[in-house]
């Protein structure tokens, strides 16, 4: 160490630095704090914003909702989940996970062939054009397009037009006198919301899904059909158990997207309340906010227990 | 003895490039074939197409007098063992090598017996609950080649297997191949860059170059007497003498080839060749060295053997001379580089 005041010789081989150069060394010498300072803000937004509300979510669903006073207070109670298991909201659960299970099964199979030739077939610009169609859907008013399916599913609508010249009329009246499925028209029975919610979240199911076909190096391809297996057999024994993960997580989507929603619900299909709109209900309109929290920590548990039969499956053994 | 591969006048282009290119062989059953060559010389799509992941533009291959031209992979009597391996990361070791036993439909009890089997064989019988991700280059080669060897096919096909390992693995490998082809009496179908690995462990081998066959022999004939500019330069160091040189220096109408360890230092006696030059730079290989010798703008290489004690032994800069006899020198055909 030199006095103060008079500059230190700093050597000749660092002679002629820059004062950033100092600057970049501390940092460069000191990779965790460089690595802590980076990850900070990122860290903080994740934490508060993401976890932190989603505990405070789950913990406020454990409070006091005065029915009277219409007033929230905060002394802890199970009631609001006792009353998740009463007969009117069992049925709104059941009634959006099976929708929602229904709609997952059917992007699954539409959504697989798409994103397995976009995967496999497809080269730059044709890639690109494939890409760009899945996504346009999601770039369109999400509200405009719900209400576009009202019309294109109600009586005079489209889908009506094309049935009656087809000559199918008679099989769309069988199939809507169904229970569970049918309504006394496409856009008022559940066939149509499962309709409009697989045309909604098809996209978030083909883009991991290629994404995760597109991982599976061809070679494991040849080397399954070099060892006899017939095409099929690659697809089941190889493909299919390679790209699952993507099927997972594209099924992550379609099924919390569909647990929900509150807007489909609402335009299209019969009356009766989904998670979705329930927790719009009891939050906008009652302003039983412990409620709406008791009914989103349904869709967080379901997903859990699915998450947690999928690892069991082995469906993340190739990760 | 029959043929176990047949191909006739086979071409294949991809696009604008003609990968093979009229190429016909014929591989003896229980033969140790190997198809050598640089990169691109068409030698892996050679092996591709014997293994049926690519469709031949032009020609017919046959295996075992079959012709296997429109058959797909699965339907072939050939296994295959990849570069990079391709073991399938969603499954055990055993579960690998059974894999084709089960897509044949053997029941789970016999083909986990026979996975066993060929792990023992391959010296990894304790790894089988394994999952691939787990065992090192060497291992996973292994297992790459009992997940072949267990469904008993009459051909092996071998696509730079031991490309991925460091060179005492690969010695050691090469030893343990040849063992294991000695002891099954399969045809083996072996893709290399690796001259010295073709000759050291083929019957014989098929010398790729753009897409052709350049010459096939078993590995001393192919040293011995290379056919073609090509052979001598690519299997072994060779001074190629062409055109005028060859005329002036040899006093042939053809380009000819002599090997560096064909030629000493000193004046020629009678009936035997020299030339007068200068030594650029001298390096140390081991058992030999080998001397850069420039002989008035021909460049030539010169390789002498290490013993204990050499006097006078030329260093860079010294003027020498160079001499070789007469039947040190291979006349080739074809066109020179």
């Amino acid at each position: 160490m030199t006095a103060a005041g008079a500059p230190a010789d700093p050597g000749p081989r660092l002679r002629g630095r820059r004062p950033g150069d100092a600057a970049s060394s501390f940092f460069h010498r000191r990779r965790r704090l460089t690595l802590w300072l980076l990850l900070a803000p990122p860290l903080v937004w994740f934490g508060v914003v993401f976890v932190g509300a989603l505990l405070a979510l789950v913990w406020q669903s454990a409070y006091t909702f005065n029915d009277f006073a219409m007033q929230v207070t905060p002394d802890l109670t199970l009631a609001n989940y006792r009353a998740l298991l009463g007969d009117t909201n069992r049925d709104i659960v059941l009634r959006t996970v099976a929708m929602a299970s229904a709609v997952t099964v059917a992007c699954g199979v539409i959504g697989f062939p798409i994103a397995y030739y976009m995967a496999r077939y497809t080269r730059g610009a044709s890639r690109g054009l494939f890409h760009v169609g899945v996504m346009l859907p999601m770039w369109a008013s999400y509200i405009v397009k719900a209400y576009a399916w009202t019309m294109i599913l109600s009586r005079g609508g489209i889908v009506y037009w094309v049935v009656d010249r087809i000559g199918l009329r008679g099989a769309l009246d069988g199939l809507l006198t169904l229970p569970y499925v049918g309504g006394s028209s496409l856009s008022t029975s559940n066939l149509g919301r499962f309709l409009v919610f697989t045309y909604a979240w098809l996209p978030f199911m083909i883009l991991p899904m290629a994404a995760a076909i597109e991982r599976v190096p061809v070679r494991m391809l040849e080397a399954s059909a070099d060892l006899g297996a017939r095409p099929w057999q690659t697809f089941r024994a190889v493909l299919l158990p390679l790209a699952f993960p993507g099927a997972v997580a594209g099924s992550i989507f379609t099924f919390s997207l569909t647990l929900g929603d509150y807007i489909i619900p609402q335009l299209v299909g019969p009356p009766g309340l989904y998670i979705g709109t329930m927790v719009n209900l009891q939050q906008g309109s009652v302003g039983n906010l412990p409620m709406a929290a008791a009914f989103t920590a349904v869709p967080i548990a379901i997903i859990s227990i699915y998450l947690a039969l999928a690892r069991r499956l082995g469906a993340f053994d190739a990760l | 003895m029959g043929v176990a591969v047949e191909l006739h006048e086979v071409s294949c282009q991809f696009g604008a490039v003609r990968a093979v290119d009229g190429v016909s062989l014929a591989i003896a059953d229980g033969e140790f074939f190997a198809l050598l060559g640089p990169s691109g010389s068409g030698k892996t799509t050679c092996l591709r197409l014997i293994g049926g992941f690519e469709a031949p533009t032009g020609g017919r291959i046959f295996l075992h007098g079959e012709d296997a031209t429109d058959r797909p992979p699965y339907e072939r009597e050939v296994n295959t063992v990849f570069q990079d391996y391709a073991l399938f990361p969603h499954l055990s070791v055993l579960d690998n090598v059974a894999y084709g036993l089960r897509m044949k439909g053997m029941a789970r009890a016999a083909r986990r017996r026979e996975a066993q089997g060929a792990l023992d064989q391959v010296a990894l019988g304790g790894l089988g609950d394994r999952h691939p991700g787990q065992l090192s280059g060497g291992q996973r080669q292994r297992v790459a080649l009992a997940r072949a060897l267990v469904n008993r096919p009459r051909v092996l096909l071998l696509d730079e297997p031991l490309g991925a390992l460091d060179l005492k693995l690969r010695e050691q490998m090469q030893l343990e191949l040849k063992g294991l082809h000695r002891r099954l009496g399969i045809t083996f179908i072996y893709v290399t860059h690796d001259q010295g690995e073709a000759l050291s462990m083929s019957d014989r081998v098929a010398v790729f170059n753009g897409g052709r066959v350049e010459q096939v022999d078993r590995p001393g004939e192919l040293y011995a007497r290379p056919r073609t500019a090509f052979v001598a330069g690519f299997v072994g160091a060779a001074n190629v003498l062409t055109g005028e040189v060859a005329r002036r220096i040899a006093g042939a109408d053809h380009p000819v080839s002599i090997r560096p360890e064909r030629i000493a230092f000193g004046a020629a006696a009678d009936g035997e060749l020299g030339v007068a030059g200068r030594v650029v730079d001298v390096q140390f290989h081991g058992a030999t060295s080998r001397f850069e010798i420039d002989a008035g703008g021909v460049r030539f290489v010169v390789a002498l053997a290490n013993r204990d004690a050499d006097p006078g032994r030329p260093g860079p800069g010294d003027a020498v001379e160079l001499r070789w006899s007469r039947d040190a020198m291979v006349e080739l055909g074809g066109d020179a580089p």
